[in-house]
């Protein structure tokens, strides 16, 4: 049996944060988590071998781009074995990383699944069998989320995958179906398309991407729609069945079922379901405590990340949206310091959100969609990267850098970025809104030239009418 | 009635898709006001009027693909030509620059009439928050009730956060009203200060900016005792939230003085001390029956005053440490003897610090008898959040004058006669207290001193 200070329930980023930084304050922690070193769905099968993946789409992509500045290297050969051991290499090396922190920070690592006894006890069963019984004072939940597959979607055929499943590298399909235009479709698309898969990406919804702001989709999507074989929007899968030659599926357009229009068939090699990711808080004996969860199935928290059962903190995908690691991670951080005693709350200003496709899209804070569904006054300034000196060196002037601005205050509400690198340029976008910058700030603090971080200055610019590479004169108000 | 018309928006650019329409039929446009936004294979731009006028008709709609020359919208008293070149065709650039010089700037959109409706606010379940949303909005920062927020660092919201302050309230200091630590801090400090004061929590004990005292003599710094401390904030609060008026009159105690002198040894049997003080706090508690609204408090929070239904009285001690004010309990209740031995007690139990914060607590009214030591008149502070206090002076003999001869004796005309009248004053909170009333509270007080029958009477 141990006895410890704080347990952990959940390996993922969220999860070793919080342990790592509770062995930091001196606390006693054990953390539990199925797989042999911590890193969760983000370093195992999400953010990080994607991004792998994403790197060496971008290079076949620009490889193939660079005939048009004079350089030819021919059709890309692709060793596919080669690729997922890179992949998996990569994997690897961080969640050793990671696993040597944990011995490091004589974090207690117990590899294995949990189920809660009570508010203040769980067992965990070993992956080296047996259980082993723990009694904390505190437990941090972090258990993540999973791919949704509504029964509509479900096959059971290999052919049929999960985001897990496309990450696998089976083969190179010579045509892949892509359900959902949500960020997880667009960048596994985005890699099968370059690896010289045939895409197509079918979206319930008018537009890629919903909810982000639709002047930034619309620079992705028109290039999306030149790597894509199509994109198929308003329209929903009705059927999907495994054939011999493939997966058969009956699409149908929005409103063409009152019309009495039958659907239209397509076969793929391979399917790939992107529809979003549900959390995952069927946590076996969760219903021995006072936890509660809402109708989506997200654990309830306070703003200190506290559930109902005073024990019991929640983090991460599981407590809600967006579902992204950095915000796991910083509330991992804050449930640690709140049970060490501070008095400390979850209130970020701005959230970044980075789409890694090619062109990249990232946004932080208030978007201008959500100040239109809020009925805020924003002003919105742009700089188009056509003006941009970077931009056109890179042969890449579809890009956009927009602001968010409080027409008062002049402070910087909110960023939006279209193009390459954008998921890098984004964290200026939250550090000056975090700061409370106001649009005289980003405008007065000198960037690089060249570099496309300049637009982030110049867009600042802009906002005043005095943009250098944008002639727009203020107009008379 | 004229028509707007798609400009030539630049070198390749012949037609667009509307995504929006930012006018509607009704509103006044002005010359270069954006009407609507406008795709092309290009970039999103924005188109902006040419005219100016009252918009009659809009011809076209969102999702509508739309040439140049192609009618957007018509307008009535038309001011401006439609023919005359807008001015990014009049613009020889490239076509990017060209695409760049109409797009976005910073446009204020036209404002609806109606003033849009606040924000929802979080839905809140007992402590805990859901601050899940919707799978579809994938990075909007948590629902903040400010807006815009407080223009404070993190660290800075953080601190605000443990010090207990809210980070909206604190006015900031830095350029453009941006939030330091130090401005936190300052807050905190004003918000702990506002709250030891109590009542209104206005009256700050302010710090004048002293003289260098030492420059004209020597000088001794002491260090201010607590009870000296909590003296000075409650009566700096006292004088200044409460309207005082002071109302003095004269007791003729020259038979109360015989009879307390024939009575003196009997109380000194059962322990007391048969003094002035505690004949009035006899009288004053019976006094407090009659005249309720003086034995009151008024909360403005709630907009009511309160009325007490019993009847307690605090009585000033003087003490090595300062002023104390130890309670009688339901004077009204007890005997004139009952009242002397529990006043020997307490002001014993003060002066040796063995009074309880209890035994302080709880008064409806005091009484300050600075006639041991000397004086005529003197105005005291109320001892908030009573209402009134009464303050005793020391008798002296002072030649009156009866048209019809002393008390008891054979009637003289026009004669001056010796007698022992006691200074009172009362000061009383004029927010609920009118003068009237002031001065009939005092007048019973005296003939109840003169005529003790009086308390037998109405007390």
């Amino acid at each position: 049996m141990i006895s410890t200070q704080l347990v952990v329930v959940g390996g993922g980023p969220g999860g070793y944060a919080a342990a790592f930084l509770a062995a930091d304050l001196g606390l006693s922690v054990a953390l539990v988590d199925p797989e042999a070193n911590p890193g969760g769905v983000c370093v195992y099968r999400g953010c990080i071998p994607s991004k792998a993946l994403l790197h060496v789409a971008k290079l076949v992509d620009d490889s193939r781009h660079a005939k048009a500045w004079g350089v030819e290297f021919g059709e890309p050969k692709i060793d596919l074995a080669k690729l997922r051991d890179f992949k998996n290499a990569v994997v690897g090396r961080l969640t050793s990383g990671t696993g040597q922190l944990v011995k490091h920070r004589r974090v207690q690592y117990l590899q294995g699944y949990a189920e809660i006894a009570d508010a203040h006890s769980l067992k965990v069963s070993l992956a080296s069998g047996g259980v082993e019984s723990v009694q904390f004072e505190h437990a941090i939940l972090a258990t993540g989320s999973l791919p949704a597959m509504p029964p509509m979607l479900k096959v059971d055929d290999p052919r049929v995958m999960d985001s897990t499943g496309a990450l696998e590298l089976p083969d190179i399909p010579a045509s892949l179906l892509v359900v959902g235009g949500g960020y997880i479709g667009l960048e596994l698309g985005s890699v099968y398309a370059a690896l010289g898969s045939a895409v197509t990406v079918v979206e319930m919804t008018p537009g890629l991407l919903p909810g982000a702001d639709r002047d930034l989709v619309d620079v992705l999507a028109r290039r999306i729609s030149q790597t894509m074989k199509s994109v198929l929007l308003e329209t929903s899968v009705v059927k999907m069945a495994a054939e011999a030659k493939g997966i058969r599926v009956t699409f149908q357009r929005a409103g063409a079922n009152a019309q009495g229009g039958a659907g239209t068939d397509q076969v793929f090699d391979r399917v790939l379901v992107s529809v979003g990711r549900r959390p995952n808080s069927k946590i076996p004996g969760l219903d021995r405590t006072q936890v509660q969860v809402d109708q989506r199935g997200f654990i309830m928290v306070d703003e200190q990340r506290r559930t109902h059962e005073p024990s019991i903190f929640a983090i991460g995908d599981v407590v809600g949206e967006p579902m992204l690691a950095h915000k796991a991670s910083h509330e991992g951080r804050v449930a640690v310091e709140v049970i060490a005693g501070e008095n400390v709350a979850f209130a970020p200003r701005a959230i970044p959100a980075v789409v890694f496709t090619d062109p990249e899209m990232a946004w932080c804070g208030l978007t201008e969609a959500q100040a239109a569904k809020e009925n805020r006054a924003v002003t919105i300034a742009k700089f188009p990267w056509a003006a941009s000196g970077r931009a056109i060196t890179l042969d890449r002037t579809d890009g956009l850098t927009k602001l968010v601005i409080d027409p008062e205050s002049e402070r910087l509400l909110g960023v939006g970025l279209v193009g390459p690198g954008a998921g890098e340029l984004i964290a200026e976008g939250v550090l000056a809104i975090e700061m409370g910058a106001n649009a005289t700030d980003l405008k007065l603090s000198i960037h690089p030239h060249p570099t496309l971080s300049e637009t982030m200055m110049e867009s600042a610019e802009v906002f005043f009418g005095q943009a250098t590479h944008v002639y727009r004169p203020k107009r008379a108000r | 009635m004229t028509d707007f018309n798609l400009p030539e928006l630049g070198e390749n650019i012949a037609a667009g898709d509307v995504l929006r329409i930012l006018v509607k039929p009704g509103d006044t446009l002005a010359k270069d006001q954006p009407v609507l936004e406008l795709e092309t294979d290009k970039a999103t731009i924005e188109v902006p009027s040419s005219l100016a006028g009252q918009v009659k008709e809009i011809k076209v709609k969102p999702g509508d693909k739309v040439k140049v020359g192609q009618a957007i919208l018509s307008v009535e008293d038309g001011i401006g030509a439609s023919a005359a070149a807008p001015k990014a065709a009049a613009t020889p650039a490239p076509a990017e620059a060209v695409a760049v010089a109409t797009s976005p700037a910073p446009a204020k959109l036209p404002k609806a009439a109606a003033p849009p409706p606040p924000p929802e606010p979080a839905p809140r379940q007992d402590k805990v928050v859901d601050i899940s949303r919707g799978a579809r909005a994938v990075a909007e920062p948590v629902a903040s009730s400010e807006f815009p927020p407080a223009p404070a660092a993190p660290s800075v919201r953080r601190m605000a956060r443990e010090l207990g302050v809210d980070i909206n309230q604190v006015p900031g200091t830095e350029a453009d009203g941006r939030i330091s630590v130090e401005d936190v801090k300052a807050h905190a400090k004003r918000l702990l200060a506002g709250a030891s004061r109590g009542v209104g929590g206005a009256a700050p004990v302010t710090s004048v900016e002293l003289p260098d005292f030492s420059r004209w003599g020597e000088i001794e710094r002491q260090p201010m005792r607590a009870v000296r401390r909590k003296t000075a904030e409650h009566l700096s609060a006292a004088w200044a939230t409460i309207p005082h008026v002071t109302q003095c009159d004269l007791a003729d105690i020259t038979a109360l003085e015989d009879l307390r002198k024939k009575y003196t040894k009997p109380v000194e049997a059962a322990g007391g001390n048969l003094t002035v003080t505690a004949i009035a706090a006899k009288v004053v508690a019976a006094a407090l029956r009659v005249f309720p609204q003086f034995n009151a408090s008024i909360d403005f929070g709630a907009d009511e005053i309160i009325l007490k239904k019993y009847v307690n009285i605090g009585i000033a001690v003087d003490t090595d440490r300062g002023l104390l004010v130890p309670v009688i309990r339901d004077a009204d209740r007890k005997n004139i003897v009952q009242l002397s031995v529990e006043l020997s007690q307490l002001s014993e139990k003060a002066r040796t610090r063995k009074i309880s914060l209890e035994e302080m607590q709880g008064g409806c009214f005091s009484i300050s008898n600075l006639g041991g030591i000397g004086g005529t008149y003197f105005t005291p502070i109320v001892n908030a959040p009573e209402v009134a206090i009464l303050g005793i002076s020391r008798a002296r003999m002072e030649p009156v004058y009866f048209k019809d001869g002393a008390p008891g004796q054979s009637p003289v005309h026009g004669a001056f006669v010796p007698r022992l009248m006691l200074p009172l004053s009362l000061s009383y909170d004029h927010r609920v207290i009118d003068g009237a009333d002031g001065i009939r509270f005092l007048r019973w007080v005296v003939q109840a001193l003169e005529e003790p029958f009086v308390l037998a009477l109405h007390g």
